[in-house]
């Protein structure tokens, strides 16, 4: 039986956790409303009071907060508590704008704590196990929140933080650090150098390593447990929530369990804002049932996801979520249809076809049409005018069945779509709707 | 026997045919024989090159995709009925051919040469051998 670190609130009934969501989310709009000017006024303005949140039925009558709010109230305007019982800050890197910054009471740090516990406990780290927090400790949420759940565990923590590779392949070796903890493509360079410096990680008490704070795909995960000689989880959370733990995996490795006691997670249709069902794609929204600090409500974090009610092998009933699937600034809509770039990059990617791919949106009459244009690698050409047309086509029919609609795909000379610095102009939109 | 050929991909646009063709001239690679098929959106060029090495390091510097493929070259007399004799001989072995192509020379006034690819290639080659059908080898495409 796989060890769960609180198994009371990990594997309730679908009914308990409806009830304490509905009871924390009664809670904690009130709290807001008291607290937070800005939650005050959106509801004022649509003439939503607390007392008509009276369960989780309720959620959609609430406005959601988006990221550029909480750079508008930078940087406590969002805070629900004085700063006299906030026991810590810390703040989010600020890679796609102005930072923001989020506090924590330390009932808040206790959950937060938790959270990561169970994370630790469901990759199967005991407390007789020394974890190895190769996150950046500071600001980032990283370092600090995996020490966190190691300490509410009961662990070891080696706050190695992160940098200096040489160092940190010491420590593996000499204080035989039994988890890790880092980022996946910190994981991927550990693994890579361990090879160069000759360490054989079999040899090594590492067994497992927790990562998150990036996208990574199936092939890193391969890669990682190969290279470091562990079983690799993938752990999901953002700094506006919480940080690491907002979702976790278990021993399936099939999706993150969402900690439903602390959040609730919507996918909801990124057009008309609705709840889609279970398994089809749309944006991941956020609300806080515990925070006292920092408490947002249906935070839109234009990441686009899953989630599945599913019965879990573990044994554990909270909702999964699958991991981000792309951004919803990347979206396009074509024939009213939702189409992600990264959709596309992974079906390239499983017919081993080259990354360096362009997207062409055109209308031709009032019909949008798609064409994905490929590079083609020395590993699928072919001499013969067969074999390449029957992979356009294969191409073209695992995008239909990926993406729900038709389009054309193209092999295109190799270097022949532009590379830039930075990000690659992925997609040409030729249509003219204005 | 086998001859080499070079396959390039080539996207059906305006310069990207000349920009091969000039990569191999530029560095004084000969050319036997042409030929290209194409669909809609690309073609595929097919050559015969005096200078296989030479040619294969240029494409290699200039990451361009090829493929260097064995192909059957035969030599046709300037006759009614050549052609069909060979391909006759494929058919009743049950071989399909498929892609050919043809060339002549300046040294070769009264034939011609065949350029041919089997899905079965060794197959095809074998049929010809023992009908002593002559075929052409690396070093007569160097010497023509």
């Amino acid at each position: 039986m796989e060890y769960c670190y609180q198994p009371e609130i990990e594997k309730a009934s679908r009914e308990e956790i409806k009830n304490i969501q509905s009871e924390r989310l009664v809670n904690i709009v009130k709290h807001v409303y008291e607290n937070v000017p800005l939650y005050r006024e959106r509801m004022d303005n649509i003439g939503i009071k607390p007392e008509d949140i009276k369960s989780v039925d309720d959620l959609n009558k609430l406005p959601f907060t988006s990221k550029q709010d909480l750079r508008d109230t930078y940087p406590y305007g969002m805070f629900a508590v004085p700063m006299e019982n906030v026991a810590r800050l810390h703040a989010s890197s600020g890679t796609t704008g102005k930072q923001i910054v989020v506090g924590y009471t330390q009932k808040d740090l206790d959950n937060w704590g938790d959270i990561v516990a169970r994370q630790l406990a469901a990759a199967g780290i005991e407390k007789s196990d020394k974890v190895h927090v190769a996150y950046g400790y500071g600001l980032f949420t990283g370092g600090l929140g995996i020490a966190e759940g190691a300490r509410r565990l009961g662990c070891t923590s080696i706050p190695v933080s992160s940098g200096n590779t040489a160092r940190q392949l010491t420590i593996l070796e000499d204080f035989g650090s039994d988890a890790i903890a880092c980022t996946p493509s910190y994981a991927m360079y550990l693994g890579e150098s361990a090879e160069k410096a000759g360490i054989d990680t079999k040899k090594l008490p590492l067994r497992v390593g927790i990562f998150g704070a990036e996208p990574w795909t199936e092939e890193m995960r391969r890669e990682i447990e190969k290279s470091l000689s562990i079983k690799a989880y993938d752990i999901y959370g953002l700094t506006e929530i919480m940080g690491p733990g907002v979702a976790y995996e278990c021993s399936e490795q099939n999706g993150m369990h969402v900690n439903e006691d602390h959040f609730i997670i919507e996918i909801l249709d990124p057009e008309t804002h609705l709840p889609v069902k279970d398994g089809e794609k749309g944006e991941i929204v956020f609300t806080c049932l515990t925070k006292e600090a920092f408490p947002v409500i249906r935070f839109r974090t234009k990441d686009i996801g899953t989630i599945t009610h599913e019965k879990c092998g573990c044994g554990r009933t909270f909702v999964r979520m699958s991991k981000p699937m792309g951004r919803i600034d990347d979206m396009l809509i074509i024939r009213g249809v939702n189409v992600f770039p990264s959709q596309i990059e992974t079906v390239l990617l499983q017919m081993n076809l080259s990354p360096n791919y362009q997207i062409i949106v055109d209308r031709k009459g009032v019909l949008d049409t798609l064409e994905v244009q490929v590079e083609i690698t020395e590993g699928i050409f072919s001499d013969t005018i067969s074999d390449i047309s029957r992979l356009e086509h294969e191409l073209a029919d695992r995008l239909k069945s990926t993406l729900g609609i038709a389009a054309k795909a193209t092999f295109v000379a190799a270097g022949s779509i532009a590379r830039s610095e930075g990000k690659a102009k992925r997609v040409i939109d030729r249509r003219n709707l204005d | 026997m086998f001859i080499k050929q070079l396959s390039v991909f080539v996207e059906n646009k305006q310069g990207a045919l000349s920009k091969i063709i000039s990569l191999l001239s530029d560095t004084g690679v000969n050319m036997r024989a042409v030929s290209i098929a194409d669909t809609q959106d690309f073609g595929i060029l097919r050559i015969i090159v005096n200078d296989i090495d030479k040619a294969l390091e240029t494409l290699k510097s200039n990451n361009v995709i090829y493929r260097a493929n064995n192909v059957i070259g035969v030599e046709l007399e300037d006759s009614p009925g050549s052609l069909a004799k060979v391909l006759g001989l494929l058919t009743n072995g049950g071989v399909n051919v498929e892609y050919m192509y043809a060339f002549v020379t300046p040294g070769n006034s009264n034939g011609a040469y065949l350029v041919l690819r089997a899905r079965h290639n060794d197959k095809a080659e074998k049929i010809l051998a023992e009908n002593n059908i002559k075929m052409l080898s690396e070093e007569d495409i160097k010497m023509m």
